[in-house]
C-alpha cells in the first residue's frame, strides 16, 4: 500500500529540480505549445532530442520518465491503429476490403502518438522534479493576478496543500486499518463484487471517522493560530527567479520559435 | 510450540529513493506462554518486528514461522497459523467499525468461520473478560463509548479470537491511569489463566519491568539485548542509556540511595521491595 509513490516526486538536486516552480509550470506550457506546433519529422526529432536533453539535465532515470506513458498506452496504441487503418490518402500501401493502409495514414498515426508520448513525458518531468507542495506554491503565485476577477487563488492553493499533506497520512491510516482487520481474519479479495464491497466496510468506516477527526483537529489548530485566509499573509519560502530560470525561458521560447520556423518558415530541408 | 524468526531482514519500498532497511538479520524464538516486552526508540524497527512475527509483513530475507508453518504462505495452513496470533495495534479503538459493540467483537470469530452459537459464546466471554457488561453495552454503538471503553471493545475483538499468541503495540498509550491498570490487569489474566503468550511493544520501562519475564531491546533494526528485565536493568544500564533508553525510576532511586551510603541488595525490581528494604535497614516497621 505504501509502495505507491506519491505525486511521483523523485527527490534530487539537479538544475531542473532547482528551477523556480513558476518557471517549470510556464515552461511546461510553452513546450506543450511547441509540441502542438510541430508537424514535420524534423520537428518531432528535435522535440525528442530536447526531451532527452531535459531528462539528462534532471538526472531522472530515463525508464522512470518513459513509464509515465504507461497509463495512456492503450489510447496511444488505439490512435496509431485507427489512423493507420482508417486514414485517407493517395499512396495506398495495403488494402483489404474497406481497410486501407496509406502512407499518409501511417504518418499521421505516428505523429499523433508521438505527440501524446511527448506531452506525457514533458508534463511528468514537471511532477517528477517538483515536490507537490512547491508545485502548489507555484500555482498559487501564478493564479494570484487572477484574483481581481474572483479566482480564490490562496484558498485553492491551501485546499490543495492540505489535501496533499493528508494523502500520506490517510494512506498510512488505511494501511494500518487494513492490517488491523487482516489480523482479525478479514478477507478483502474473495467473493463477488457485492461481497467485496461489503468487505470494504471495516476499512471505510474507521477511515472516514479518522478523516473527519483529523479535519476537525486541523481546523481547530489553524484557528488557534489565528488563520484567517490569505489576506496579508507572508510566506516562509519566498519564490525567486534566478539566472537558470531566464535560461529555461529562453530555451522554451527558442523551441517554440524553432517549431514555428519548421512549420511556416521557408522550406530549407 | 514457538514462533520463530530466522535471519529476518525487512526493507520498506525496496528499489526506490525511499528505501529503508528496518530489520537487519534478526533471529528470534518466542515460546508459548512467554511474556515478552519489546522496547526501543521510535523508528528502531520494533513495530516492523512484531508485524513480521504475525505474518502481516513478510520478511524480505529469511523466514517467519509458527510451529514450523511458514507465515508468508497462501495455504490454508498458513492462514490458520496467522489466525492463532492476535494483534492489538496502537490506538486499536480507531479500527472499530460496526454498528454495535456486539457486531464488532463478533467480526474476528466470524472470520474464523465459527457458527452463531460459538460466536455468541466468544463475544459474551470476551466482553466479560474486558469488564464490559453484556446487557448494558452489547447493543450500543461503539462510537458512543468513552476512549477507555472503546479500547476495551477493540481488545475484546482480538481476545474473542482466542489467540495463542497476543501481540500488543503500546496498549496503554493515551489512556488515563485507571483504564491503563484495567487493560494491564486483563492482559495479565490472559497470560496467567489462559497461558496466552504476550508480546508487548512499549516505551515504558516501568511496564516492561513490572509485567514482562523477558525483554528485547531493539535498536537500529537489530535486537541488541535479550534477557530478563531485572537482569537487563542491572547489568545493561550503560548500554540502555547509550541507545536513548532508560531504566525504571525504582532502579534509579535505589542507585541514588546506594550512592548516599544505604546498603541495599542488588535485586530490587519494584517499589514495594525497595520500601521494605529501606524500612528494614533503618529499623522501621
Amino acid at each position: 500500500m505504501l509502495d505507491i509513490t506519491l505525486g511521483q516526486y523523485y527527490p534530487g538536486n539537479s538544475f531542473i529540480h532547482r528551477l523556480d516552480p513558476r518557471t517549470k509550470i510556464l515552461a511546461t506550457l510553452l513546450l506543450i505549445v511547441a509540441v502542438f506546433l510541430a508537424n514535420t519529422a524534423v520537428g518531432y526529432g528535435a522535440l525528442c532530442v530536447m526531451v532527452l536533453f531535459i531528462i539528462a539535465l534532471s538526472g531522472l532515470p530515463f525508464m522512470l520518465v518513459l513509464k509515465s506513458v504507461k497509463p495512456l498506452l492503450f489510447i496511444i496504441v488505439l490512435t496509431l491503429l485507427l489512423h493507420t487503418l482508417l486514414g485517407q490518402g493517395e499512396h495506398v500501401l495495403y488494402q483489404w476490403k474497406f481497410l486501407k493502409v496509406t502512407e499518409e495514414g501511417v504518418q499521421m498515426g505516428v505523429k499523433m502518438s508521438m505527440r501524446l508520448i511527448l506531452l506525457l513525458m514533458i508534463s511528468s518531468i514537471l511532477t517528477f522534479t517538483t515536490s507537490p507542495i512547491v508545485l502548489t506554491d507555484g500555482i498559487e503565485a501564478l493564479l494570484r493576478p487572477f484574483r481581481v476577477i474572483g479566482v480564490p487563488a490562496h484558498e485553492l492553493a491551501m485546499m490543495m496543500t492540505i489535501a496533499l499533506r493528508f494523502i500520506p497520512t490517510l494512506m498510512e491510516e488505511t494501511d494500518r486499518i487494513i492490517k488491523a482487520q487482516t489480523a482479525r481474519g478479514a478477507d478483502f479479495s474473495s467473493g463477488n463484487l457485492l461481497a467485496r464491497a461489503k468487505n470494504m466496510l471495516p476499512i471505510l468506516v474507521p477511515l472516514f471517522i479518522s478523516a473527519f477527526r483529523r479535519a476537525d483537529d486541523l481546523a481547530v489548530a489553524m484557528e488557534a493560530r489565528c488563520y484567517r485566509g490569505g489576506e496579508g499573509r507572508t510566506r516562509m519560502h519566498q519564490l525567486a527567479y534566478h539566472a537558470g530560470d531566464a535560461a529555461a525561458f529562453v530555451f522554451a521560447f527558442a523551441m517554440i520559435g524553432l517549431m514555428a520556423f519548421l512549420r511556416w518558415g521557408p522550406n530549407v530541408l | 510450540m514457538s514462533m520463530k524468526l530466522e535471519h529476518v531482514s525487512y526493507t520498506y519500498m525496496p528499489g526506490t529513493p525511499y528505501e529503508k532497511e528496518a530489520l537487519k538479520d534478526i533471529s528470534l524464538e518466542i515460546k508459548k506462554g512467554e511474556f515478552v516486552a519489546v522496547i526501543g526508540h521510535t523508528g528502531s524497527g520494533k513495530s516492523t518486528l512484531v508485524q513480521n512475527l504475525n505474518g502481516l509483513l513478510h520478511p524480505t530475507k529469511g523466514n517467519a514461522s509458527l510451529d514450523g508453518v511458514d507465515l508468508s504462505g497462501k495455504s490454508n495452513e498458513a492462514k490458520m497459523a496467522r489466525g492463532r496470533i492476535g494483534m492489538v495495534f496502537q490506538y486499536p479503538e480507531h479500527q472499530l467499525f460496526a454498528e454495535t459493540v456486539y457486531e464488532d467483537i463478533a467480526f474476528g470469530p466470524q472470520n474464523l468461520g465459527l457458527n452463531y452459537e460459538e460466536t455468541d459464546a466468544r463475544v459474551k466471554d470476551a466482553m466479560k473478560f474486558v469488564g464490559l457488561d453484556f446487557e448494558t453495552y452489547a447493543g450500543r454503538s461503539p462510537f458512543s463509548l468513552s476512549g477507555g471503553q472503546m479500547r476495551r471493545v477493540a481488545i475484546a475483538g482480538v481476545v474473542a479470537m482466542n489467540p495463542d499468541y497476543l501481540i500488543l503495540d503500546e496498549p496503554s498509550a493515551g489512556l488515563d491511569p485507571g483504564s491503563r491498570d484495567a487493560v494491564f490487569a486483563e492482559v495479565m489474566e490472559l497470560y496467567k489463566k489462559r497461558g496466552t503468550a504476550i508480546i508487548m511493544v512499549t516505551h515504558s520501562m516501568e511496564d516492561a519491568a513490572q509485567f514482562a519475564k523477558r525483554m528485547l531491546v531493539v535498536y537500529d533494526g537489530r535486537i541488541i539485548i535479550d534477557g530478563k528485565p531485572g537482569e537487563v536493568f542491572l547489568k545493561e544500564k550503560e548500554q540502555l542509556l547509550k541507545v536513548g533508553m532508560d531504566v525504571p525510576e525504582v532502579y534509579k532511586l535505589a542507585d541514588a540511595l546506594r550512592d548516599k551510603g544505604l546498603r541495599l541488595p542488588k535485586e530490587i525490581t519494584d517499589a514495594k521491595t525497595l520500601l521494605a528494604e529501606i524500612k528494614r535497614r533503618k529499623g522501621l516497621r
